[in-house]
């Protein structure tokens, strides 16, 4: 596929891989400990998993699957939220697809859907408002999830519903925002991260700038990164780089998307229809201020907190799970006491295990990169 | 003992019923004229033979005659509830024959007699059924099979998503085959007969809920010539097994399970259309999974790989074949994929169905 094949190129990537040996060589880290450097976003986890990266990657490096799985970090209470909206009478519940398997503590939308709960996938914010058009006696209730990437396609739709006076038509907003996330990462006091791969389509909405306190105040570099396997190689490059020269700045690898400052409509967008809430709950993580936004009052005809009542229950997290260990990458995924036993992707126990761009899930279904780097090394020496 | 000659051909033909009305009432399920009016006018019109046209409880047949094709019958039924009903490349009718000729054919079977079961749901279009209907009579003459016994039954609204069909096969495998998933041993080969995914994506693109339009065609076939094409010239091929739903990945999974084997395949050399891949990195799915309807996946010990192939190659499906991986002895059950990257991942079985990712 052209545009997309380039950036798979293996002869690039084995010149990149050199390229990293030599400047593993050159850090002074390396010969102590594994250096960890974090891809925030799922979707990185999922390529590095996909074109098995981390197996390419020499044993120095050491890849830390961040928190920027939306679907992952739901906590078990939005998800019985969702389930007692989407068992009201006439309604539609819509939901992007992999929201549908997260368990609530009773049961997921997948089970609530099942027992006769109208509960439908969509690909877009605007198809649930289709929905809302062609179905004037039910209540289309959409499941607004995911990090500023689709946060401006839920503020368009709500602002489209307003201007076109649609009245059953509601979001239940779930937008969670990175930032505050990376920052609480940061504080934490086990925390042991030297770099990190930035969000690529996090930042094509807000830009590069708001990570630099990550570079002044914790002096660790950031690179915002693509997707492509070798975007993510080129990105750990870069990290390497400027952890070999003593530096640590915010950069841009991800330049043909994402513009350094960011993308002002979808900002102006999401600013006139969401404020930051003072805590939001995260699966693993537990509560951090201001990570969470919620609509403003004045669409508070759409807000289906506001509309309808949601239990809003706090439900803690399964104690056997240490999914939050993960996610700062002190423990493995399979150093887990419950992975691949009590919890697996049938049925998911933590957070990580819920989505394809868990690391407990790729880990699970894409296999253990060390196990990996065995095969490689035996058939070396067979060679 | 004497043969019961030509006891299911009766020598005055029975007038068959018509179907008047337009749509199905619950009245055609009744067991009286209506539902003989439908069968008749619908179904055994179309898949006239002398078998059938009785309209016996049961089918009968000459076991010498049978017995002509081989020593093991072999036996199977498959469900077919496809939505929706007609898409391109094929519909419900069509695939219900390729998918039980080809359960039949993979097991080194001659297939030969087929049952059709309909449950069909109230309110449907006479018409519509009259082009499944022919739609089957169709795969099924090009087949070689003949469908020669059957039920139709019929449910209330909402109770069925518009026609279900039931078929079961009656195949004979030859002499001194055993073709089997737990036969692979390290050193053999793995084959496909061609392109991967076309009908799992053509089914998806089909549905239209995710309004992406796709210039793909399902690749539903009987496959018994093809692979009567390659058992002819490699009595010693191991296993062949159509990869249907679960994809190319589960058939390997299921393969390296029962043989106690490793798998790797390689990425690069996985046969993919570029608007399957394309439709595939938009929706974050791995078409390693995705369904086909008209794809074997066969495995050959190696010695005899090259010749498997390109006779795979002279046949009309089998123009795209291509040798995809080997069997190995690194991890028994475990597959494994070199990435067009040149990295290693596992690949293992679905788990649920493949949703699509959201960002």
């Amino acid at each position: 596929m052209k545009y997309v094949d380039e950036f798979r190129d293996p002869v690039k990537a084995k010149m990149l891989l050199k390229e990293i040996n030599e400047l593993v060589e050159q850090i002074d880290i390396c010969k102590t400990r594994p250096l960890a450097i974090m891809e925030v976003c799922g979707g990185h986890t999922h390529s590095i998993f996909r074109y098995g990266l981390e197996g390419m990657l020499p044993k120095e490096i050491e890849l830390v699957h961040g928190p920027g799985c939306p679907v992952c970090v739901l906590p078990m209470g939005r998800v019985d939220d969702c389930v007692a909206l989407a068992e009201m009478p006439d309604t539609i519940f819509t939901t992007f697809g992999d929201a549908m398997r997260v368990p609530g503590s009773k049961k997921s939308l997948l089970q609530a859907k099942a027992d006769g709960a109208d509960v439908r996938m969509v690909y877009s914010p605007l198809d649930a408002l289709d929905l809302a058009r062609k179905n004037p006696d039910k209540e289309v209730v959409f499941f607004g999830l995911g990090f500023e990437t689709t946060m401006p396609s839920t503020a368009f739709t709500v602002l489209q519903a307003k201007e076109d006076g649609i009245k059953n038509f509601s979001l239940f907003c779930n937008h969670i925002t990175i930032i505050p996330t990376v920052k609480a990462i940061l504080d934490s006091p086990d925390m042991q991260i030297d770099g990190f791969l930035g969000p690529g389509h996090v930042s094509m909405v807000i830009g590069i700038e708001p990570y630099e306190f990550i570079a002044d105040h914790y002096k660790r570099p950031l690179v915002v990164a693509g997707f492509e396997p070798l975007d993510v190689l080129h990105s750990i490059w870069m990290v390497l780089k400027q952890i070999a020269e003593g530096r640590a700045e915010i950069e841009n690898q991800y330049s043909r998307i994402v513009p350094d400052e960011g993308n002002d409509e979808a900002l102006a967008a999401v600013a006139e229809v969401f404020e930051l809430r003072e805590f939001f709950e995260w699966r693993g993580l537990g509560s951090i201020d201001h990570s969470g936004v919620r609509m403003r009052k004045e669409f508070v005809d759409f807000d289906a907190e506001r509309k309808f009542v949601v239990p809003d229950i706090k439900i803690a997290d399964p104690k056997s799970c240490q999914c939050g260990e993960v996610l700062k990458g002190v423990i493995k995924p399979f150093a887990c006491k419950v992975f691949g036993k009590a919890c697996t992707p049938e049925t998911p126990l933590g957070a990580l295990m819920v989505s394809s761009e868990g690391a407990c899930a790729a880990y699970y279904q894409y296999g253990d990169p060390d196990r990996l780097r065995e095969l490689e090394k035996g058939e070396l020496e067979k060679a | 003992m004497n043969k019961p000659a030509d006891i299911s051909v009766p020598k005055q033909p029975r007038k068959r019923g018509k179907v008047s009305i337009k749509k199905v009432s619950l009245a055609h399920g009744g067991g009286g004229k209506a539902m003989r009016d439908l069968i008749d006018d619908v179904f055994v019109s179309q898949f006239d033979n002398p078998y059938l046209s009785p309209l016996e409880d049961q089918a009968r047949f000459d076991l010498n005659d049978l017995a002509k094709f081989g020593d093991q019958l072999a036996f199977t039924t498959d469900s077919y509830v496809v939505d929706p009903l007609f898409f391109p490349g094929g519909d419900i009718g069509k695939l219900a024959i390729c998918g039980t000729v080809n359960d039949l054919a993979v097991g080194g079977a001659t297939p030969l007699y087929l049952t059709c079961s309909v449950i069909i749901e109230e309110g449907v279009e006479i018409e519509m059924l009259r082009t499944i209907a022919a739609s089957m009579a169709k795969e099924a003459a090009s087949a070689g099979v003949k469908i020669v016994t059957g039920d139709t039954k019929v449910v209330n609204k909402g109770c069925c998503d518009k026609i279900f069909i039931n078929t079961a096969g009656i195949g004979v495998i030859r002499n001194g085959y055993n073709l089997g998933a737990g036969n692979a041993v390290p050193g053999d080969v793995i084959l496909v007969n061609g392109l991967l995914g076309d009908h799992g994506a053509t089914i998806l693109a089909a549905r239209g809920d995710m309004a992406l339009d796709a210039p793909i065609e399902s690749d539903c076939a009987s496959l018994h010539g093809l692979i009567k094409t390659i058992l002819d010239i490699c009595p010693e091929i191991r296993f062949i097994r159509d990869a249907t739903r679960g994809g190319l990945a589960t058939v390997l999974n299921e393969i390296a399970q029962a043989s106690g084997v490793s798998i790797e395949i390689e990425e690069d050399k996985t046969p993919l259309r570029t608007e399957v891949k394309g439709f595939c990195e938009i929706l974050g799915l791995d078409p390693l999974y995705l369904a086909n309807e008209g794809k074997i996946v066969v495995v050959v010990p190696a010695e005899h790989a090259e010749k498997v192939l390109s006779a795979m190659h002279g046949h009309e499906l089998g123009t795209g074949a291509a040798t995809i991986g080997a069997v190995g002895d690194w991890d028994a059950g475990r597959v494994t994929m070199r990435t067009v990257f040149g990295g290693r991942r596992i690949v293992d079985m679905l788990v649920g169905e493949q949703l699509p990712r959201i960002c």
